[in-house]
């Protein structure tokens, strides 16, 4: 027993400082990426693209595709698709219009902008969503139709159904509250933003120490604290700067002087407030929190994974791999629907396109983040970095005057190149 | 031990697992057949036959893979119903798959414990834990064993199969169904094995061993039952038989002594 031939690595061998400080070359690859695509547009547009203004926008036109592909993660994870996003977001921002200014304000006769109008919308949408995913799970995982096709037909069904719902109108404005979740409707000001920036700085440290306790508790091998304190340190000043940067984005004047207005004052003179955090980011950060917690910390998260590395071990050990099945369609489909929430709100109205073409970037998004299609890797915040890149692609390459069919053709080739380079990495990783 | 499993038998005790009059059919073929086996504690039960001869199929109705049609599976003397692999798990029965069941892009820890994972209190999973349970139970198994934090596909067959063995052994389960625990194996890991059955039968546990090579049965069972097309040629005791009487009844179907048919 003693005496396996097996054993390259004895344990006295010092590890190598990567090995030490246990860092995801993968991630900063993709973040090494980020900097540079936002560098170039940078002086591609005379600093127009690293501006407060810009970062503010890039974000919020960000959210709805990476809440989305957080999901998607799970559903690429066990081996499966979901071509029917951007027609699901479609169909629950249909519901949702029309619950917001038809049916309550007239059908219940609770007028416009009542005050609970958004939140009853709100769960209705949400409801939708995670019914029709989970309907999605069902016929995947119960009738063992493959989710390619399920979601296809989805695809199908759930965009005609928005259609139907509305007669293909565009339905507006929507609920004056309900607007605070598009983005520039609603976002927290300067000093909440710091408060939230704080706290959030403060559990990420706590979070990070509590691990390290842990494995200390078990006499496992930790990190040297001063690669600790960098990490900490970075961690800090990402969420910090973040929240700088989002505040000294002011609110132009004669916007604010509007606001001042509706509420029957007068602007002081030389007035000038930052936007801060918007309500959306705010959502998606949450949501990126909330998934990673799940993926990584929960048995539902731990057999998303064992189901995507094997099925039959996942089943064999007793894992209910169709019920599992139905809950992360019905999260996609949760998903989809708050997607939907901050869309709709950040056009302040629901149009019939809504959604069209998601389903292909929210995909995009999870594969360039690292999630591989074979299943069992991936991960949540590879998604909304990779949402994030290519959003910045867009936006950048809009701003620096590319034409529009160009546009498409770029991105299109950076997703398959992001595979190509996904693929050869971890081979070399594999034959380390 | 107080008892061999023989003198167990030959007194007539009750059997720690018994299956009995076992039958299944995949569209109309019978897989297995009005099969009968059963198992002592501390005992090693070889189970033979050609590929497709039923002997994984039979398993796999006691492990909880598949149901049978017909038949009846009683452990301690008391018929249970096992319909799924959670059934089999809450009867202490553990299985060692022949594609040994481990999900690859997980590490040790996890694997050892999918599907009854350590929580926090505040039902979270608790890594650091399972990750010491998991080094205290290799520092038995396989002492030199140190790739706790890469995913299984990292490992050797060897210590794979280790990983699968550590799930039965942590688990304490009563009744060990090995399918063909050493196919994958070089002679010196599977050396191991042999130790680390030798080993489990030495502490009471009950083990079904499948296996396609005569000499590893003759070598660790007590006894070898031989299928051929979904029937029981027979159950032998190995002291009785040797190596060519085991090959003609799996290939010809018929016991030592029996004329062929």
């Amino acid at each position: 027993m003693t005496d396996t031939t097996t054993q390259p690595i004895p344990s006295s061998k010092p590890r190598n400082l990567f090995q030490q400080l246990e860092l995801d070359t993968r991630l900063l690859g993709m973040i090494g990426a980020f900097i540079i695509l936002c560098i170039a547009f940078n002086v591609l547009t005379d600093g127009r693209f690293l501006t407060p203004r810009n970062i503010f926008n890039l974000t919020i036109q960000t959210v709805s595709v990476a809440i989305m592909a957080t999901g998607m993660v799970f559903v690429i994870v066990t081996r499966h698709i979901d071509l029917s996003v951007g027609a699901l977001l479609a169909t629950t921002s249909a519901v949702m219009a029309m619950v917001q200014t038809e049916v309550l304000p007239q059908t219940l006769g609770m007028g416009l902008n009542h005050p609970a109008t958004w939140a009853i919308t709100i769960v209705v949408g949400l409801a939708v969503g995670t019914l029709v995913g989970a309907f999605h799970g069902w016929m995947v995982g119960y009738l063992a139709i493959p989710a390619f096709i399920v979601t296809l037909g989805g695809f199908l069904v759930w965009r005609n159904v928005a259609w139907y719902l509305t007669d293909g109108q565009t339905i507006g404005p929507l609920d004056g509250n309900f607007l605070m979740f598009g983005g520039t409707n609603g976002t927290l000001g300067t000093t909440w933003s710091w408060i939230i920036g704080i706290v959030a700085t403060v559990l990420a440290l706590l979070t990070l120490w509590n691990a390290r306790r842990a494995k200390a508790g078990h006499g496992f091998p930790v990190k040297p604290i001063w690669a600790e304190v960098t990490f900490s340190l970075v961690i800090s000043g990402t969420i910090l700067g973040f929240i700088w940067i989002l505040n000294s984005y002011n609110i132009p004047s004669r916007r604010l002087a509007r606001m001042f207005e509706a509420r029957g004052e007068t602007m002081p003179e030389g007035l000038v407030v930052g936007y801060g955090l918007p309500l959306s980011v705010f959502i998606l950060i949450a949501v990126a929190v909330v998934m990673t917690v799940v993926a990584r910390r929960t048995r539902f998260g731990r057999y998303i994974f064992a189901t995507g590395g094997n099925p039959d071990a996942a089943e064999l050990s007793g894992i209910n791999t169709r019920m599992l099945t139905v809950k992360i369609f019905a999260l996609m489909g949760f998903l989809c629907a708050l997607s939907a929430v901050v869309a709709s709100a950040r056009l302040a109205n629901h149009s019939n396109d809504l959604g069209t073409l998601d389903e292909l970037r929210v995909i995009a998004a999870a594969v360039i983040g690292g999630t591989a299609l074979s299943g069992g890797i991936g991960t949540i915040y590879g998604a909304i970095l990779g949402a994030l890149i290519m959003q910045a692609l867009q936006s950048g390459m809009a701003m620096v005057g590319v034409d529009a069919p160009f546009q498409n053709i770029v991105v299109g080739s950076v997703l398959v190149l992001a595979v190509l380079i996904d693929i050869i990495y971890r081979k070399r990783l594999g034959a380390k | 031990m107080t008892k061999s499993p023989k003198e167990l038998r030959a007194e007539g005790a009750t059997p720690l697992v018994e299956m009995d009059d076992i039958s299944i059919s995949f569209g109309g073929i019978k897989a297995v057949d009005s099969v009968s086996v059963d198992l002592q504690p501390g005992e090693v039960v070889g189970l033979l036959g050609h590929n497709g001869a039923g002997k994984s199929t039979l398993i796999k109705i006691l492990s909880g893979a598949y149901q049978k049609d017909s038949g009846e599976i009683r452990i301690d003397g008391k018929p249970v119903e096992i319909t799924n692999p959670r059934d089999a798990r809450s009867h202490n029965i553990e299985t060692i798959y022949q594609t040994l069941a481990l999900a690859d892009n997980l590490d040790a820890a996890s694997n050892l414990f999918l599907g009854r994972e350590l929580v926090t209190p505040t039902g979270l999973v608790d890594d650091s834990a399972m990750e010491a349970e998991c080094r205290k139970i290799f520092k038995q198994l396989n002492p030199n064993f140190q790739k706790f934090n890469e995913p299984v596909s990292a490992l050797s067959g060897g210590q794979r199969q280790s990983v699968a063995i550590a799930r039965a052994v942590y688990f304490n389960a009563r009744i060990l169904i090995m399918d063909e625990p050493t196919a994958a194996l070089g002679p010196h890991e599977t050396q191991m094995v042999a130790e680390l059955i030798q080993q489990l039968k030495a502490q009471g546990i009950g083990i079904f061993l499948i296996d396609h090579d005569v000499h590893a049965v003759m070598e660790l069972c007590d006894r070898a039952s031989v299928m051929k097309n979904g029937q029981l040629v027979g159950t032998v005791d190995i002291e009785d038989v040797t190596d060519d009487d085991l090959l003609s009844m799996i290939i010809l179907g018929k016991k030592p002594g029996e004329a062929a048919a």
